[in-house]
């Protein structure tokens, strides 16, 4: 799916060997965790039948032998002159620039609730990333966050967080 | 017939317009596709009727597999992972100006694909409901299997790595209370497990959050041709279609058969335009900007894409992501998808039916009518969209079980979802494990209780037996393919 085009840029990032391999650990880990966590509960033939980590034991054994199995496989490639990235610094940059203000955002709505933080979220994301004016990034958020309203708080009476700090108190919802 | 009087209410019918034209938005956008666009409104529906849910459902699903077609067209930016091979001839042709002509051809090939593909539905599927009611445990954990195996020998990516993203799902799925005995699994003490985990979060967050990372990390920048349609430029383009029908045909088989074993609407397009190129007399020039590149693929994924819908309504597995989403809709509304369905909910059933030919109608017509101001949605830049879709994937994450755990799931997910498409993992079979994995464990458990666990239950008869012989040869394909292609190399020499 994630076909790498030839990359023209000669910068450096985390490289793709070590990245399947990290998450081929990773999901080791997960599998083992499964399987003895299954093993623990019970994963043989008790008296009324199968018990309930029977069914995850073999799902976790399943996840250890395909990992395994991917492991040895990425170190049996070799790689070839060049080596590919899994991602470079720069477009690292530009995840983390998505991903931690998200996370700052979805700890925002424990404080002063989605629609506030989804204005504040998207008003910052417009005027720092896209360099947008104050004015029109503040519009948008606004904007946004109020569609939301209507359709949530007002025509499908589905109510979302409002946080700690009701800001929104005084418009009685 | 009886399913259209069904369907055919104006509340209904106006769901269906509002469906087609958020799914062609759910589409268009990059980093929302038909299946979290389908995960992120299944909360708003819930106060809905049945019907009148799934109706919208399904037609957002038809948006989203007309709109593909926008943006790989105009922009060379494959909405959905399906239409990657429309960009292929469909880029080059509005390039040369000639936008208007490869949109009529795809969404005309979109509507011929569909509509084939519900005709199909809509014979065989009360055949195949009828023959699956004599199914038990057994046969229905068969069926299961062999809709995982074939995952792991028909796809493209690495094998072992098709086997840990289905078992991962499998292992989400366990997470919670054991539904047999009671007995609480995997949750490792932590209160907010004992729910388990929700597929739509995993969806929203892994096709969603991932998506958006992901284009995040290309930085990119919409640079696209601006198309003009006009009815004649429309009446122009159907008249030289007519000529296709040789690839119409084959795309359209290919796109049925990839649609009902869960191949689905990827690989079909793929596929559809390898053996378009092949097979057409033109095949030299694809990739220029041939009318019949466009035509192949596009009739293949939405053939596909509907035929998935068989196995789901039919035997209750689906057949692709999205309609994985669907199913478990249905779950949520009380009706268990499967052969019963047919018999006890002859009105849902008919009236889905229904509405997949009149939504395809629908989808035709806004497609046509409206592509200048779907084509204007991706002149938004992204620093506006991308913050705006990750509001609307908090918001869909939360209405889910309204917990506010789940918003952190899908970021998380997101991470998963982002790294699993760069390294190959491919993300559909975790959802479907996801989805299936509980009626699978419990067929299985079943099974085994049936037969005191003995797995010799799996060939106990003929129709038993010869599906899971059938799945064992789908999981162990591409190994057998190995040894004939050596065998026969070694013949030659």
């Amino acid at each position: 799916m994630s076909e790498q085009g030839p990359r023209t840029s000669a910068e450096s990032g985390i490289s793709l060997r070590s990245a399947e391999l990290v998450v081929a650990l990773l999901t080791l880990a997960v599998g083992l965790t499964v399987a003895i966590a299954s093993y623990k509960l019970g994963a043989r033939w008790g008296s009324d039948g199968p018990q309930a980590g029977y069914f995850p034991f073999y799902i976790g054994l399943f996840i250890c032998i395909g990992s395994v199995a991917n492991f040895v496989a990425c170190l049996r490639v070799r790689d070839g002159a060049k080596p590919r990235f899994f991602v470079e610094w720069q477009g690292l940059k530009r995840v983390a620039a998505v991903l931690l203000p998200a996370m700052v955002y979805v700890a925002g709505i424990y404080l002063v609730g989605i629609y506030v933080s989804s204005m504040f979220y998207i008003a910052a994301f417009m005027l720092i990333l896209g360099k947008y004016r104050i004015w029109k990034s503040v519009a948008v958020g606004f904007g946004v966050s109020f569609v939301l309203f209507l359709m949530f708080e007002i025509w499908f009476q589905v109510l979302l967080p409002k946080g700690a700090y009701n800001v929104l108190g005084f418009v009685g919802h | 017939m009886h399913g259209f009087s069904v369907v055919l209410t104006p509340y209904n019918l106006v769901l269906m317009f509002v469906g087609v034209f958020l799914g062609i938005i759910v589409g268009v956008l990059p980093g929302l596709g038909g299946a979290n666009g389908v995960a992120i409104l299944l909360p708003l529906t819930f106060s809905m009727p049945p019907t009148s849910a799934i109706v919208m459902l399904s037609c957002i699903y038809w948006g989203a597999l007309f709109g593909g077609a926008i943006t790989s067209i105009l922009f060379n930016i494959p909405g959905e992972p399906w239409s990657v091979a429309t960009t292929f001839d469909g880029y080059p042709m509005a390039q040369q100006g000639k936008a208007g002509e490869a949109l009529t051809a795809s969404f005309t090939a979109s509507f011929f694909g569909a509509l084939v593909a519900i005709i199909m539905i809509t014979f065989i599927a009360p055949a195949v409901a009828n023959f699956a009611l004599q199914f038990g445990p057994p046969e229905f954990f068969a069926v299961y299997f062999l809709t995982f195996c074939s995952f792991i020998g028909m796809g493209k990516e690495p094998p072992f790595k098709i086997l840990v993203a289905m078992m991962l799902g499998f292992a989400l799925a366990a997470v919670g209370i054991d539904i047999v005995t009671g007995q609480l699994r995997l949750t490792f003490g932590f209160t907010e497990l004992l729910r388990g985990f929700n597929f739509l979060i995993a969806v929203i967050g892994l096709f969603g959050i991932g998506e958006i990372l992901l284009s995040m990390e290309e930085g990119l920048s919409f640079t696209g041709k601006t198309a003009k349609l006009n009815m004649k430029i429309v009446f122009e383009t159907w008249a030289k279609l007519p000529r296709f029908w040789g690839t119409a045909i084959r795309s359209t088989i290919i796109g049925c058969w990839l649609g009902i074993t869960p191949g689905g609407a990827t690989p079909a397009s793929f596929m559809a335009y390898g053996i378009a190129k092949r097979t057409s007399k033109n095949g030299a020039k694809f990739g220029t900007g041939e009318l019949e590149g466009v035509v192949a693929p596009e009739i293949a994924n939405n053939s596909a894409g509907t035929s998935a819908l068989l196995p789901m309504l039919a035997l209750g597995i689906p057949g692709s992501p999205t309609a994985a989403v669907l199913l478990g809709g249905l779950l949520i509304w009380g009706l268990q998808p499967g052969p019963l369905l047919f018999v006890e909910q002859k009105d849902f059933v008919w009236g889905l039916i229904a509405s997949m030919y009149l939504g395809n109608i629908a989808s035709l017509i806004l497609v046509l009518t409206c592509v200048p101001f779907f084509a204007a949605i991706l002149k938004i830049p992204f620093s506006i969209i991308a913050p705006v879709i990750v509001v609307i994937c908090a918001v869909g994450a939360f209405t889910v079980n309204n917990a506010m755990g789940d918003i952190w799931y899908m970021l998380v997910f997101g991470v998963v979802g982002y790294a699993f498409k760069k390294l190959d993992y491919p993300l559909a079979p975790l959802v479907l494990a996801l989805v299936l994995g509980d009626a699978a464990e419990s067929a299985f458990r079943q099974s085994m209780l049936i037969s005191q666990g003995d797995v010799r239950v799996f060939f106990s008869n003929t129709l038993v037996g010869s599906i899971t012989g059938l799945a064992l040869l789908a999981l162990f394909w591409p190994l057998i393919a190995r040894l004939i292609a050596r065998g026969k190399a070694r013949l030659a020499q």
